[in-house]
């Protein structure tokens, strides 16, 4: 899920409102305090809210030249529309984590062997009792199948941006993410 | 241990300018340079600093100057259309000698264009978008890191030497976040502008020192000056003299022209043994240097000269590295090929050129350059 | 009479002055430096901010400081002035091209804003420099060399606007009634906020060239028998209002002005408010 270069290039996607950018950037600084480059680009487009939106983000160990992601090797879709414009990735590496609470399972069915990888991050949300939390739930799958980072470098993040009860939501959406990653959920 | 941050271009600016000690922002919102203004509105009142919200950018250039007359280091931040507004009052800047930063953040156009895209077709409005006989500085920043660097360096230009600096960035680098190490005060030195020491009663406010710079009073200081956008002499009030006029034209050129070396500032990449020279700026700068990466790998000997002040132009340099090349690509986000216009005049028929150029919204990517190289 | 004074504020060697016999811009300009004589303002303290057109040139005749600009941006450049050095003495001279034509819009921010300054207007119902042009205080009807035949749009009351715009002090006087001008100028620049002094002014050579009143003197008595008080006015007929103009104080109250109001938000941004 990297290059040689130990860089990996991520694209969250989704629709606008789902807290891909905040994700972005918070999992950006995470890879900062491990003394990564980071770079993190926004498509940025009229309609703020409802519509396709991603976020990009590069870790890397040495400088990173070109702003935006060329070959991903990560990548959240949240949206049957953000699933289908990056399913060609699967072909040429690029791990593609999906949430099967928003998309038909019918849909990707068909492309189960392709290095797709679907969760129900909105239903375990849902659980926690924030449907805005799936995000989280995602990195924390994605973290623990990629080691792109650590858990306690993202957690230290998630405790900066938020405080009380948000903090130890987003916190156990983090470990529940790794909890599934790993099949104990 | 450094204070190493995720920062977003346009912040990175607005910090810069806080670093260089601005203490006056006057603009108008517009995207994509807007959070530049949000981020001053947020800091200027915690440092004592003061944070205007004008009636358009007519008015924000203008509080700007009058600002900086009164003794501030003061800057605004627009984007295409505000920029254009602000051309009649950034050239009372040019021709009143008044320090002062402008950062546009180029997006597509014309007139409304594509809003929330990148371009970098503004480049000869720049140069050339006020009328009459006149000179600026420009510096267009290739990544976060040089948007705070290059604020820095516009307030020090502008200080230094009594004119608007203008900082042409793009939604590119203006969006992107990168992690940056934000330097420690007194990390990079700061230029104030250069004062009159003579008696009150001497005093001119255009009446420059051998260095082509004239010292500047503040409005409320012991002296008394009188700064005018009409055609004035050393003293400041109207000349209609034609000598004089040749003196003020002149004068207003040759401090750039006197101080060019220390103003142009290039950087290079793999330019030792190449026989291609790949030229870009400010957000193509990252696709340049990627796509020379890649060339190597397949055999191709290409370089990268970065332009980082725009205007004056580079010609020297681009001059010195074309020597060295059988073709030079110039890389740009525009239709006309703006920058690679200038650099045709620089480098002459002889040397092959060819261009690189979109002008979608569209980012150009290491790839779009590859194919050009073949 | 006006009694002497002010000529400290002259540069010297700067007269005879450029401005047409019977122009109201010379008389305006002799109030103005007679108040910063009686106010004893330093030459230093004061910034004098000018846009185009005659009363644009006003500020070369002055020894104080002075920023001379583009075409109706002076309020905005002066704004600037202001709200970075409080401390300054600001005053804006401006015709009715500069405050209301092109800067219209900065006029009414200015007194939205209720920055502290003294906006002069000197209002001679057309463009003089450029020759007599309809400008946005053109009354309806009236001549100019853009409206041969009649003025079809109507004017602004460049007063009435200030006031309802904002502004802390709105008076209006005339260049006949020079004693009222120089303690309306005087009112204004003690009132902390937006002040603006409108002055309709003669411009003989041409809007009067244009509407009859090509002799100077004829247009002054024109100010002089039109210019009414407030109260007169008010209790005359609608048709004859056409005719007549009130003079005097039309607003004066005193609302914070913005470098007060900035004052506060500093102290909250730091913690202090």
């Amino acid at each position: 899920m990297k290059d040689k270069t130990n860089t990996y290039e991520i694209i969250l996607a989704g629709s606008g409102g789902q807290g891909l950018v905040s994700s972005g950037i918070m999992l950006g600084e995470a890879a900062i305090l491990e003394g990564k480059q980071v770079m993190q680009a926004t498509s940025y487009g009229i309609a703020q809210r409802g519509g396709l939106a991603s976020a990009e983000v590069m870790i890397s160990s040495a400088e990173i030249i070109f702003q935006h992601v060329q070959k991903p090797n990560l990548i959240l879709a949240l949206t049957e529309e953000s699933l289908n414009l990056y399913l060609p990735q699967a072909s040429s590496g690029a791990a593609i984590f999906y949430d099967t609470t928003l998309i038909q399972t019918t849909f990707v069915q068909k492309h189960e062997k392709n290095n797709l990888y679907g969760y129900p991050f909105t239903e375990i949300a849902n659980e926690l009792g924030h449907s805005g939390v799936a995000n989280i739930i995602a990195l924390g799958v994605m973290i623990g199948k990629s080691k792109m980072i650590k858990y306690a470098s993202m957690e230290m993040v998630l405790r900066k941006h938020f405080s009380g009860k948000t903090a130890e939501m987003n916190v156990k959406a983090l470990y529940q993410g790794r909890r599934l990653g790993e099949g104990q959920i | 241990m450094e204070d190493v941050r995720l920062i977003q271009g346009n912040e990175a600016i607005a910090a810069g300018a806080i670093y260089a000690g601005a203490d006056f922002y006057a603009g108008y919102p517009i995207t994509p340079s807007s959070e530049i203004m949000t981020e001053a509105a947020k800091i200027m009142p915690k440092v004592g600093g003061m944070f205007m919200q004008m009636e358009d950018e007519i008015a924000s250039v203008a509080a700007v100057v009058g600002a900086s007359l009164a003794g501030a280091k003061a800057f605004t931040a627009t984007s295409g259309p505000g920029f254009s507004l602000m051309q009649e009052n950034l050239g009372v800047a040019v021709m009143g000698e008044v320090p002062c930063v402008v950062i546009t953040v180029q997006r597509n156009g014309p007139s409304t264009g594509l809003a929330t895209k990148p371009g970098q077709a503004d480049i000869m409005q720049i140069r050339w978008g006020r009328h009459g006989d006149q000179s600026v500085i420009a510096l267009t920043p290739g990544s976060v890191a040089e948007c705070f660097l290059m604020t820095v360096q516009a307030f020090n230009f502008a200080e230094k030497f009594r004119l608007p600096v203008i900082l042409a960035a793009d939604e590119v680098v203006a969006h992107a976040r990168e992690s940056f190490a934000l330097p420690k005060p007194g990390m990079i030195p700061l230029v104030e502008r250069k004062k009159p020491t003579v008696s009150p009663e001497k005093y001119s406010p255009f009446a420059a020192d051998a260095d082509g710079i004239a010292p500047l009073a503040a409005f409320g200081s012991e002296y008394v000056s009188h700064i005018s956008s009409s055609m004035h002499g050393p003293d400041g009030y109207s000349n209609n003299d034609p000598e004089n006029a040749i003196w003020r034209i002149n004068q207003l050129h040759r401090k750039i022209e006197m101080h060019r070396d220390e103003i142009v500032l290039t950087k290079s990449y793999d330019i030792d043994d190449m026989d291609i020279l790949v030229i870009g700026y400010g957000a193509t700068t990252g696709a340049c240097r990627a796509a020379v990466k890649e060339a190597r790998k397949r055999g191709l000997k290409a370089g990268v000269l970065q332009l980082i002040t725009i205007w004056p132009f580079p010609d020297k340099e681009i001059e010195e590295l074309a020597k060295l090349v059988k073709t030079v690509v110039v890389v740009e986000m525009n239709y006309a090929g703006q920058v690679a216009g200038e650099v045709r005049k620089v480098i002459g028929s002889e040397i092959e050129l060819k261009r690189v150029n979109k002008y979608n919204g569209q980012i150009i990517t290491p790839q779009d350059i590859i194919e050009t190289l073949k | 009479m006006l009694e002497a004074g002010g000529e400290e504020y002259l540069r010297a060697g700067a007269l005879p002055h450029m401005w047409c016999p019977g122009c109201g811009i010379g008389i305006v300009l002799g109030a103005l430096l007679r108040t910063f004589a009686e106010l004893e303002y330093a030459k230093n303290e004061i910034v004098v901010v000018t846009g185009i057109g005659c009363t644009g040139k006003a500020d070369d005749y002055l020894s104080t400081n002075a920023l001379h600009v583009t075409h109706g941006r002076a309020l905005a450049f002066a704004t600037g002035v202001k709200a970075y050095k409080p401390g300054l003495k600001v005053v804006v001279i401006m015709g009715d091209g500069d405050s209301v034509t092109i800067g219209g819009n900065h006029f009414i921010h200015a007194a939205r804003r209720n920055i502290d300054l003294t906006a002069i207007v000197i209002n001679n119902f057309n463009f003089g420099m450029t020759g007599g042009q309809a400008s946005a205080t053109t009354p309806g009807g009236k001549f100019s060399s853009t409206t041969l035949y009649g003025n079809p749009e109507r004017d602004f009351d460049v007063s009435a606007l200030a006031c309802v715009a904002g502004a802390n002090y709105v008076a209006r006087s005339t260049p006949y009634h020079g004693w009222a001008l120089k303690q309306h100028i005087k009112e204004a620049l003690c009132k902390k906020g937006f002040s603006l002094v409108e002055v309709f002014s003669p411009c003989p050579t041409n809007y009067g060239k244009y509407n009859e009143m090509g002799d100077p003197l004829k247009m002054l008595n024109w100010l002089k028998e039109k210019g009414v008080s407030r109260e007169k006015y008010e209790q005359l007929e609608e048709p004859e209002k056409e005719d007549y103009f009130a003079i005097g104080t039309f607003c004066d109250r005193n609302s914070p002005d913005f470098n007060s109001r900035y004052e506060e938000i500093r102290a909250r941004a730091t913690g202090k408010g």
